[in-house]
């Protein structure tokens, strides 16, 4: 399926203001998880501006599309769009973390309308997507459900076993997405713990397996309205942690970031001068 | 429901536990069974090839199990977990926790041959601790089984009961105490004999039978005792839990499990709480199991009739005599 221009424009235009709301939260709070919130930013786009059919009106719709975000922390970014969907009032995500927010660090079902999973221990969130999506196709449901995992989060034994049981049991309404940014907390995943090939880790696995680049939605766009195969799919995004602010992306350490107001200040400067150079 | 114990044996729990979750499923189209490569071992594993889409292997994975049975949860599904007690509980603790219990999905959990029930498994089968981690699990339910009976009540009121639901049951026989159809209510304790008021005996799974021996024996003694069937160790009755400590003010406790954290904590918090007085316990003196047959193993950790016995004898008289141990 191709791409129409001005859906690719809209699509960038959400990317940016999924970042824009991300930093939002940050600056509210004067910390966060940001470099993997910035780098799901564009696959979030895609999703929620083109791809997933859901009903903020009716957030539990039984066959809706949903997103279990196994890498809980980039809830911030999740949040985000959601708000700018309608799922709540926009405003309500600069709560993020305060005392009795319906938006903590990590995602959470039973606080924020639109959340389709509670996540956080990493690993976690795929067993629960394969239930979800087990589910749904046992219920004869028209939907999918979209599980992002982050690639240090691909330690985790648990994550393994889940691929396993989905391509072995051919989950194909289940579609699994490798935020591939090439860091976790303590560096470089090449360094922590080289995960190596991860395309055809998961094309071994029997899933066919997709290798896009993750930032780019018009990529993201091609990969994720792809039919179905006989096999579950896999899409490996390479992105950029911390991708769309320059600082981020290069500071060494951007898991998550304490930072002043000025520096948020200036940082949402840059982004919504971006997003205004999209006409 | 009635007490018909007479000290014979009971139907084998893995052919009651196989039939009542095909009767649950088949009655209710949410009920969905889960194993872990055990199908074979509680008589579901025909009965899961003819129904692919009502029974799930998981393979020998049981984190993946938990969490795509609380998956499950989430998209409407009423999922029944099985695999031996210290998969069941240890194995994927942080997932019935989060992804479970945490994320408000609900999932009844069967673990099968608690503590000594493990026999020929050996140490590496055998939890003594399965309570302690599910009753801190805020909300979580605990059930351990002393008959068939209860088995088949117990586990059609979890189907439909909200939250993570964990019990524990052998696959072997245990004495039958209740009538076949009998209807358990969670929660709340069962007077199984009242001989007197002299101490009251609290017991779970297969010590509620050992608990009925030694009322025997300490009858002809001319102690007369009340045994109380606690088989939802959480939540625990406290109503009768105080009711009886307070009519006989001496208590003992005797479960199939390590002494910490399990039936004699849970009344221990009770009592601590409301009314101070001496509480013996029949218990694992916190060890690790091992291998053997069933009544070795009995004798080896101490969960007999005669440590019962003894431990009445001993509450008894450190009641009559006031004094601290």
């Amino acid at each position: 399926m191709m791409l129409e221009k001005q859906l690719e424009k809209e699509l960038k235009r959400f990317a940016l203001e999924i970042r824009i709301g991300a930093i939002e939260e940050f600056k509210a709070r004067g910390f966060g998880h940001i470099g993997g919130s910035l780098s799901i930013a564009d696959v979030l786009a895609v999703l929620y501006g083109a791809v997933m059919k859901y009903d903020p009106e009716n957030p539990q719709k039984e066959d809706r599309d949903k997103l279990v975000c196994s890498k809980g922390h980039a809830g911030p970014a999740v949040y985000a769009a959601l708000g700018l969907k309608g799922f709540f009032p926009y405003e309500d995500i600069k709560t993020l973390n305060q005392p009795g927010t319906n938006f903590p660090s990590h995602c959470d079902r039973k606080k924020t309308p639109g959340i389709d999973m509670t996540t956080g221990s990493l690993g976690q969130g795929t067993s629960l997507a394969v239930g979800m999506a087990l589910g749904d196709s046992l219920k004869k449901r028209n939907c999918r459900t979209y599980l992002l995992v982050g690639d240090g989060e691909i330690d985790e034994g648990q994550v393994w076993e889940a691929a396993m049981f989905t391509a072995a049991k051919k989950v194909k309404n289940l579609v699994w997405l490798i935020d591939n940014n090439k860091k976790q907390l303590d560096g470089y995943t090449k360094d922590v713990l080289d995960s190596g090939d991860l395309r055809a880790k998961f094309e071994a696995f029997g899933f066919e397996a997709l290798r896009i680049d993750g930032n780019n939605v018009e990529q993201l766009y091609m990969a994720l309205t792809k039919q179905a195969d006989d096999k579950p799919l896999a899409i490996v995004l390479d992105t950029v942690k911390g991708k769309g602010v320059k600082e981020v992306e290069m500071a060494a350490s951007n898991h998550s970031m304490t930072m002043t107001e000025e520096t948020y200040d200036r940082w949402l400067a840059e982004l919504r001068a971006e997003l205004n150079a999209i006409s | 429901m009635k007490v018909v114990y007479n000290g014979e044996n009971d139907r084998a729990f893995k052919e009651v536990l196989g039939e009542t979750i095909q009767r649950l499923a088949i009655e209710d189209r949410d009920v969905i069974y889960l194993d872990a490569d055990l199908m074979s071992c509680i008589g579901m594993a025909k009965w899961a090839e003819e129904h692919p889409d009502r029974a799930i292997n998981c393979g020998i994975a049981e984190a993946n199990m938990a969490g795509i049975s609380a998956g499950l949860s989430a998209v409407g599904f009423k999922p029944i977990m099985h695999t031996f007690g210290p998969f069941a509980s240890r194995r994927c603790y942080d997932q019935i926790f989060l992804s479970g219990a945490y994320a408000g999905n609900s999932v009844t959990i069967i673990g099968t041959d608690p503590g000594v029930c493990a026999t020929f498994n050996g140490g590496t089968h055998m939890p003594f601790e399965d309570m302690a981690l599910y009753r801190a699990i805020p909300g979580a339910y605990v059930f351990d089984m002393t008959d068939t009976a209860m088995l088949e009540s117990v586990l059609r009121q979890c189907k439909d009961l909200p939250g993570i639901k964990y019990i524990r049951v052998g696959r072997k026989n245990n004495k039958k105490i209740y009538e076949t159809g009998s209807q358990m209510e969670i929660g709340k304790g069962i007077l199984v004999k009242e001989e007197g008021d002299d101490a009251v005996v609290f017991a779970c799974g297969i010590m509620t039978a050992k608990a009925l021996e030694a009322a025997e024996i300490l009858k002809k003694e001319g102690i007369g005792i009340a045994v109380i069937d606690m088989f939802t160790v959480k939540p625990l009755d406290r109503q009768m839990t105080l009711k009886y400590a307070e009519k006989t003010g001496a208590v003992v406790t005797a479960e199939n499990h390590n002494r910490i954290g399990g039936l004699y904590s849970a009344v221990c918090d009770v009592l601590a709480e409301k009314l101070p007085l001496p509480v013996e316990c029949v218990a694992v003196e916190d060890e690790f199991g091992e291998v053997g047959p069933q009544d070795y193993l009995e004798k080896r950790f101490g969960l007999t009739a005669e440590r019962i016995v003894e431990k009445v004898r001993l509450a008894v008289s450190r009641k009559n005599r006031r004094q601290t141990v």
